[in-house]
């Protein structure tokens, strides 16, 4: 593997029923960055049937060029044929890191591909950076500049490892959604589009899809959520959790709760947080009338950040909150909903 | 019908993380269990061994004591076990340690390989499709339903919004996720099979010969490499305000603004 013939930086431009999904401008936004640091550009490549219309969308949030794959082998997602696809995009342009979206596509793609390119996977990264390896230079081991360094939390958030892939490329990354900031599209720009279509052979790993079944959830899993909004003991009945169900509608979050609210009735087990429930990993986690029992933190401290609401200045859960209000939460909750409500309907 | 299932041994992350006075994790005094995905994944093949009577081997790579896992695998119903264990084996990633699982499955039968979709300690879940991709297989990743239906699995195969029901022919590997069922427990008389009546089959990086390359083993054979690694230090308190309700509002629209939340 000559490694100097793989250059830029390409993201994989996942769509879903002919429509962009988030991570697809999320990644163009943190490939600007790292092709800013190495003096090359960003690279979309697109694999779908009948997507060609959504290149332009790409070129608006950033993307320098689109390579796009258009097949009827491709009209839904099956890990053979868009493994396939991926795998001769890389082969035959050579990028020198490719990222996608830890995404269920993703996960699924982004390891058979690696796989298939003989080239390394950093899985759920959340902060991409461009730098030495190793770190520090070490007598006699070639420091090598420029490289992708890949940070991504393990052991169910409890270490945080940095990893590089010196040897092969491309260097790739599944990228945790919603981690990285997308860019402000700009209007009418224009992306240099190249097809490309490698051929499709259907053999017995093309599998067959029998069903395809959308599902609008009952309860939401609250270990998806973005936003949390979440209500403990001091929130003080079912009935003013609504309070918190108005705040989570006006931030697109959703509510989940405390053991003891679980334990009183107020809420269904399938919301509550911590050691007993679910552990979350939100953006934001709001904890409103929860004293922070160690059993509740241990399963929201990796959130990234707390927001806590409580009367009580001496509860615990002010030792993890990132920004904690000591007061009523009847009048605080209200009033801040009203406030974004204005806020965001600007 | 054959059916292998891999697992791994892994500390138990969930409801008894234990950390260090200085903040730092304490693996010495965490349990060492079944990865969960790997234990559901076990559990729909041992639900096809009670409808059809199927062969169940589990297998998996690891440290000696990986042994336990196997032992309860086969306390829960399995038939044949093998631990896959060498020191030269150590250090891998998921290249190097789908290469060699995958060498010790060229040297089995199987119809169908089950694996987890991913374990607890590095939430990867990229051993699977890895495994199925060095011997191109077909892949169905997070299987939240598994039947069988004549030579073909029928996979209940999630997202984030929606299931595919995918019809793929065996053989072919499977990632199962926990949602799949409940595990039963071990039986009495199961683990007195599983220690008195049924052996664990070891293998040493000899064993899997040329089924597997030194290029493509161990940490040498690892194309990432760990640049560097650190137990997260728990968080800290932030800041503590006490502020009348105008005023806690106003600091707090403050903060979601700073942070891009809204």
């Amino acid at each position: 593997m000559n490694l100097e013939e793989y250059k830029g930086v390409y993201i994989y431009a996942q769509q879903v029923d002919n429509e962009l999904s988030s991570i697809a401008f999320e990644l163009i936004g943190k490939g600007k960055e790292l092709a800013k640091d190495l003096g090359t550009d960003v690279t979309a490549v697109l694999l779908g049937y009948q997507v060609k219309g959504l290149a332009d969308q790409l070129a608006e949030y950033g993307a320098d060029r689109v390579i796009v794959v258009d097949d009827k082998e491709l009209e839904v997602y099956r890990t053979e044929p868009y493994a396939h696809a991926l795998s001769c995009v890389i082969n035959e342009y050579k990028p020198d890191i490719m990222l996608v979206g830890a995404t269920a596509i993703g996960r699924d793609l982004g390891p058979t591909v690696s796989a298939r390119v003989h080239t390394g996977l950093t899985a759920d990264c959340t902060v991409l950076e461009i730098g030495d390896f190793p770190l520090n230079p070490m007598p006699g081991k070639e420091q090598k500049h420029n490289q992708l360094l890949m940070t991504r939390p393990a052991f169910g958030g409890n270490t945080i490892a940095t990893i590089a892939c010196p040897d092969n490329r491309p260097q790739m990354a599944t990228v945790r959604p919603g981690v990285m900031q997308k860019l402000e599209p700009v209007k009418g720009a224009k992306a240099e589009i190249i097809d490309y279509n490698p051929g499709f052979v259907p053999n017995d790993r093309y599998v067959e899809i029998l069903n395809i079944i959308k599902q609008t959830k009952t309860t939401e899993n609250i270990m998806d959520a973005k936003i949390l909004v979440s209500g403990g003991r001091g929130v003080g009945s079912a009935e003013n959790f609504q309070m918190l169900q108005e705040l989570a509608d006006v931030l697109g979050g959703t509510v989940s709760c405390s053991r003891a609210v679980v334990e009183n009735g107020w809420k269904p087990v399938d919301l509550q947080v911590g050691q007993t429930g679910k552990t979350v990993r939100p953006l934001l986690y709001f904890a409103i009338g929860i004293s922070g029992a160690i059993q509740h933190v241990a399963g929201m401290e990796e959130s990234d950040i707390v927001i806590a609401i409580n009367k009580d200045e001496d509860a615990p859960i002010f030792d993890v909150a990132d920004y904690g209000i000591v007061g009523d939460l009847n009048k605080i909750v209200p009033a801040l909903t009203a406030q974004l409500k204005a806020e965001l309907n600007k | 019908m054959k059916i292998v299932v891999c697992i791994k041994q892994v500390p138990d992350t969930k409801g008894g993380v234990k950390f260090n006075p200085d903040g730092t994790l304490d693996r010495a005094a965490m349990l060492a269990i079944m990865n969960p995905d790997d234990k559901a994944g076990l559990e729909a093949a041992l639900r096809i061994k009670d409808e059809t009577g199927a062969e169940v081997t589990v297998v998996t790579m690891g440290l000696p004591k990986a042994e336990d896992a196997l032992r309860e695998a086969l306390a829960m119903g399995a038939d044949k076990a093998v631990l896959v264990t060498d020191r030269c084996l150590g250090g891998a990633d998921t290249w190097a340690t789908s290469s060699t699982v995958a060498a010790a499955l060229k040297m089995m039968e199987y119809d169908l390989i089950i694996t987890g979709r991913q374990a607890i300690d590095g939430d990867t879940a990229q051993v699977g499709p890895q495994i199925a991709e060095h011997l191109g297989l077909p892949v169905i990743s997070y299987a939240e339903g598994l039947t069988i239906e004549g030579d073909s699995v029928i996979v209940k195969r999630q997202y984030e919004d929606r299931y595919h029901e995918i019809k793929a022919k065996m053989p072919c590997l499977v990632t199962a996720l926990s949602e799949l069922n409940v595990p039963r427990y071990m039986t009495p008389g199961g683990i007195f099979d599983a220690y008195d009546e049924k052996e664990v089959t070891v293998w040493s990086r000899a064993d899997l010969g040329e089924n597997l390359r030194d290029e493509d083993m161990g940490l040498a054979g690892s194309p990432t490499k760990i640049a560097k690694a650190s137990d997260k230090v728990r968080k800290g308190a932030g800041e503590k305000v006490v502020l009348d309700p105008t005023e806690s509002v106003a600091y707090i629209m403050g903060k979601l603004k700073e942070k891009h939340v809204i």
